[in-house]
């Protein structure tokens, strides 16, 4: 199975998805460009984090025109694993393919270091190595991480079970003090009804490999090569 | 008009070398060239004195960045640069672009940036004035590092009220590449073409490098309109560009648009060739209309290159800027005459030889002398400083104040983990970042003390040194080279010169000294507000190797049990404290003294100490001395606060109990071991000559120092209490 | 003859209920200043897109698809649009 990280430009840690598939999981990993427009061979896509171009207008509102992503929402709707993290997760929100939106942090600064977050669903093809109510250690790295949506979809998405991460203390207990950004109901990240896309905050790819101290990261990778060779067999 | 800032005897100079009179672009042209900024006319015959070569050094000074051999073919590119005149007028842009800028001269030499640390100088955090600067210096480099995607993994903030009108703000860059992709800024090769890329010129920032080679005064605040304006986003597709180039081979040379935008670029790469470039103004990007010759040549728009290519490879390079949506022009070719010719369409409307412009540059001869104030500053009788009555609350005070407190407020800002690399993080003695597909990691530091070098230049230019080098080694690495920004008031006033020529000095003799060269660096003279100077503010970049990785050692303390050691000896010095300066608000004294073979010991020892795997952590003992440090040891562990208990035998505590705790002795360091190791450690001590003494244990809630005997009890306070202190936001 | 050229302005704000972390920052900034008599800001933003050879009605129909398609985001973002003609 062959994993494509979209490459946008902006885009910042399209390297660091790759490495981690590449080195620490021995997987095949191809960038995909921005400018391509198909996903021909590829079997589960990576929306990186970054500044897609520049975060101008608002985060991820232009990479959602770059000429690649009509083949993402296809793919998607084909029931295509996609994973978007950080601008990734922007860029899911702006095309529509997952509810709500970001705004600023309340802080109104760019926060970067380790946060808690709690494992909401384990059934999803992202988290199926982890527990429900498991809790992981995970770095943030964003300025527009403020997760909204309206009443209607925050209970449409609890009622789905969409929620899959929220931000809590290390001993997995709900708080404003362990909410970094000030998201609605602690939201870290979110999937879709099918469970194939999948949206969050914080960076798996930073915390997947001894050298760095953490490798919590490495359970939603190795769910989602649970869940491709499942779907191989 | 523009040649304000050129001498009577300068202009004769330019009559002399064109044989006529300039005319207005031309003249332009040589006034910015000729700037202190870019001819480093005062500085240059003393940075002659530092030494710049050794076996690991790749490219001296002289290109955009120093480089040291790294090992498995690869090259370790680093430069420190400051921007402290634009980000005082606009603390964001002015601290933007000069991430910006020095981005840009790490990959023009053909490295992947993967490390910025800032080194940052401001008034005091309480004043609402400079709470505008910082939280606007800070934004800026937040916002155009997190952009770009390169890790801001560390630095160096001290607030003083001397900087209230001049901060400094001092970004260093470090960039990866393979030998043989190391890059030169030369047009070589006569009939290749010059090619511009990136972001169009607009009108901006005309003249920055002579404002940059002036004094403020009330006026200054009205030049806003000569800060340029950065655009991270186009940096990135510039930087991902460039190193596609440069991987294909396609250039024969490369150039940053900086200071003195194309006319600094056009000259330099034609007299580091002995060529000559002939240049159509008409042919560059522009972003206005009606944009005269004089603008196109001065502006200094940021995010632009210039390439010198082959014509054969120019189409490939015209694709691969497409494909990162940058403009660019062929707006010239490389001639043998050696001149710099700018043309507008057909006519020429300046002419001169590239080499008038830099390597003949004037240099300036200025006087030297000591400040009559020196002894003032010098005399502190120790007897007037009172021994303090509560050690706990002097221990609390210091944690808070602004130069020791926690910095997580700035740095949390700073994006320090993208690109994987991140070992240590900020807040530890120096940041470590793994070299992918090698068993290696380069250890980081920026340091640099300006109360010491005010109240000795030539001491507080070794102890930069040193304790760059100290924190490398307590962090496993062995130092290879430096980067030096060296930021002082006007050169024009005789006592400023002295300060920079006897700093210059002391930075050379450690250098030497630890076989540390100097690969690269930048003067930024001039920075004083109506008279009154900044103080002597050298910043020294140093970088180390770790070879493998799992040697990277870290700060805090690990473990219960843990015994705790202090390498060094400690003497009754208190001048130039924090203490001092915090508690009794002087800054005053004779700075500590520096054996360079003491701290050379010292380094031996923790190397060995880490090699052997006989340490658990490792700390400079610096500012604040060893209270601080065992504190920062508590406070700074990752799991949180852990206690210690420290017991001083009685021929140790001979000195002013003010010194034992808050003095700054040099050559220190606080190590913990397992109690498997403690014989170990100790006579491997012993063998290099390093004093070593067994003070204490690794464990409990509070951090407590009292005496042997138990008699006397200076420390004894709650970890979560000094956190506390430590955190206060700004 | 020169081309009859105008410019869409577009008004952008955040709905009512989605936290504005800017608008409260500057609300509390306004407040220290000694201007109490505010009951909350909200911070938006402008775009101006110039339009060449189209009609004020074409105009029209292009800037609403545009806000609808990228300039605004319909989920947290109102909008509201003028045109001016220029030159």
């Amino acid at each position: 199975m062959t994993f494509g990280v979209v490459v946008f430009p902006g885009s910042n840690c399209d390297h660091d998805c790759y490495d981690v598939l590449k080195r620490v999981f021995a997987q095949q990993v191809e960038f995909v460009w921005h400018k391509d427009t198909l996903l021909d061979g590829i079997d589960a896509v990576i929306l990186p984090g970054g500044f897609s171009y520049g975060d101008y207008l608002r985060t991820g509102a232009i990479a959602q025109c770059s000429p690649i992503m009509g083949a993402v929402a296809s793919f998607a709707e084909r029931g295509g694993l996609v994973l978007g993290i950080c601008n990734g997760f922007q860029i899911l929100l702006e095309m529509g393919l997952l509810p709500g939106a970001m705004v600023r942090n309340t802080s109104l600064h760019f926060i970067c270091r380790d946060v808690h977050i709690r494992i909401e669903n384990s059934e999803t093809p992202f988290t199926n190595r982890c527990e429900t109510g498991q809790v992981l250690t995970i770095p943030i790295a964003h300025g527009e991480g403020n997760y909204f949506a309206d009443d209607a979809t925050l209970a449409s998405l609890n009622a789905h079970r969409q929620v899959v991460f929220r931000y809590t203390s290390s001993q997995g207990e709900l708080g404003s003090k362990s909410n970094p950004n000030g998201s609605c109901e602690h939201i870290a990240g979110i999937c879709n009804r099918q469970r194939n896309v999948i949206g969050m905050m914080p960076h798996p790819e930073r915390c997947a490999d001894a050298t760095l101290g953490n490798r919590d990261g490495q359970l939603l990778f190795a769910s989602m090569i649970d869940a491709l060779t499942a779907r191989c067999v | 008009m523009a040649q304000g800032t050129l001498t009577a005897r300068e202009g004769y100079r330019i009559r002399e070398l064109l044989g006529r009179e300039p005319n207005e672009l031309e003249l332009g042209m040589f006034s910015v060239m000729w700037s202190e900024h870019c001819s480093y006319k005062t500085s240059k015959p003393y940075l002659k004195r530092l030494p710049t070569r050794g076996p690991h050094v790749l490219q001296e000074p002289g290109e955009n960045a120093g480089a040291v051999d790294i090992g498995n073919g690869l090259a370790a590119v680093f430069k420190m640069e400051s921007h402290n005149h634009p980000s005082f007028i606009e603390p964001f842009q002015g601290a933007a672009t000069g991430v910006g800028g020095i981005l840009r001269d790490i990959f023009t030499m053909g490295a992947r940036p993967i490390a910025l640390l800032d080194s940052l100088r401001f008034g005091s955090p309480d004043d609402k004035k400079n709470q505008h600067i910082i939280d606007g210096v800070v934004a800026g480099i937040s916002a155009y590092g997190n952009c770009v995607g390169v890790p801001t993994v560390g630095g160096a903030t001290i607030f003083n009220e001397i900087y209230e009108r001049n901060p400094l703000v001092n970004v260093f860059c470090l960039g990866i590449a393979r030998h043989s992709h190391l890059m030169r800024s030369q047009a070589a090769g006569v009939g290749n073409q010059v090619i511009y890329i990136g972001a169009k010129t607009g009108r901006d920032g005309i003249h920055g490098a002579t404002m940059a080679s002036d004094s403020f005064d009330d006026e200054s605040i009205s030049q806003r309109p000569t800060v340029q304006v950065g655009d991270p986003f186009i940096e990135k597709l510039l930087m991902e560009a460039s190193l596609e180039l440069v991987k294909r081979r396609l250039l024969v040379g490369i150039q940053d648009m900086g200071a003195a935008g194309l006319t600094g670029a056009s000259c330099e790469m034609a007299s580091g060739a002995g060529t000559g470039i002939e240049l159509d103004v008409e042919m560059v990007p522009r972003r206005e209309r009606g944009m005269t010759p004089y603008e196109v040549m001065l502006s200094e728009s940021q995010e632009r290159m210039l390439l010198v290519v082959k014509p054969d490879c120019a189409g490939d390079v015209l694709d691969i800027c497409t494909k990162w949506d940058l403009d660019a022009a062929v707006i010239g070719k490389v001639t043998d005459d050696g001149m710099l010719r700018i043309c507008k369409a057909d006519t020429v409307v300046a002419e001169m030889r590239a080499c008038a412009l830099t390597d003949e540059a004037p240099s300036e001869k200025r006087k030297s002398a000591p400040p009559q104030f020196q002894d003032t500053l010098q005399g502190l009788n120790d007897e007037l400083i009172p021994l303090p009555h509560d050690c706990n609350s002097v221990l609390l005070e210091l944690l808070g104040s602004p130069n020791l407190s926690n910095k997580a407020w700035i740095y949390e800002q700073y994006d320090f983990m993208v690109r994987t690399n991140t070992v240590i993080r900020p807040g530890s003695d120096s940041a470590v970042l793994r070299i992918k597909d090698t068993s290696t990691a380069l250890a980081i530091t920026v340091d640099g003390n300006p109360l010491y070098c005010l109240l000795n230049p030539y001491v507080g230019g070794v102890i930069a040194v040193a304790e760059a080098a100290r924190n490398l080694v307590c962090s496993g690495a062995k130092p290879l080279g430096l980067t030096d920004a060296l930021n002082f008031g006007n050169p024009e006033r005789p006592e400023i010169l002295w300060q920079f020529e006897l700093v210059i000095e002391g930075i050379s003799d450690a250098c030497k000294f630890f076989d540390v060269p100097v690969v690269s660096g930048n003067v930024s003279f001039y920075n004083e507000t109506n008279g009154i100077a900044v103080y002597p503010s050298p910043m020294i970049g140093m970088v180390g190797l770790i070879d493998p990785v799992e040697r990277a050692m870290s700060q805090w303390f690990k473990d219960d049990g843990h015994v705790v050691f202090l390498l060094g000896e400690t003497h009754d010095e208190i001048g130039g404290s924090e203490y001092v300066r915090v508690i009794h608000h002087r800054e005053q004294g004779v700075p500590p003294r520096l054996s360079l073979e003491t701290e050379g010991a010292l380094h031996t020892c923790l190397l060995l100490a880490i090699e052997g795997g006989l340490v658990c952590s490792a700390h400079d003992c610096a500012e604040g001395g060893l209270a601080i440090a065992l504190a920062e040891s508590c406070l700074s562990r990752p799991q949180g606060p852990i206690g210690a208990s420290i017991t001083i035998t009685p021929d140790f505590f001979d000195i002013r109990v003010d010194a034992l705790l808050f003095g700054e002795t040099q050559s220190r360091a606080i190590v913990t071991a397992e109690s498997a190791n403690v014989s170990e450690l100790e006579s491997l001590a012993r063998d290099v000559g390093v004093p070593i003494r067994k003070i204490g244990t690794v464990g409990g809630q509070h951090l407590r120092v009292k005496s042997s005997d138990l008699r006397l009890s200076w420390i004894d306070i709650d970890v979560d209490v000094m956190y506390d202190a430590w955190m206060r936001k700004k | 003859m020169s081309e009859v050229s105008i410019t869409a302005r577009v008004y952008i704000t955040l709905k009512t209920g989605v936290v504005d972390p800017q608008g409260s920052a500057i609300e509390q900034a306004l407040k220290s200043l000694g201007f109490d008599a505010i009951d909350g800001v909200r911070v938006g933003r402008t775009i101006e897109v110039d339009f060449v050879g189209r009609t004020k009605d074409e105009v029209a129909k292009d800037i609403f698809a545009m806000c609808e398609r990228l300039l605004a985001n319909p989920v947290i973002e109102n909008y509201r649009v003028e045109t001016i003609p220029s030159s």
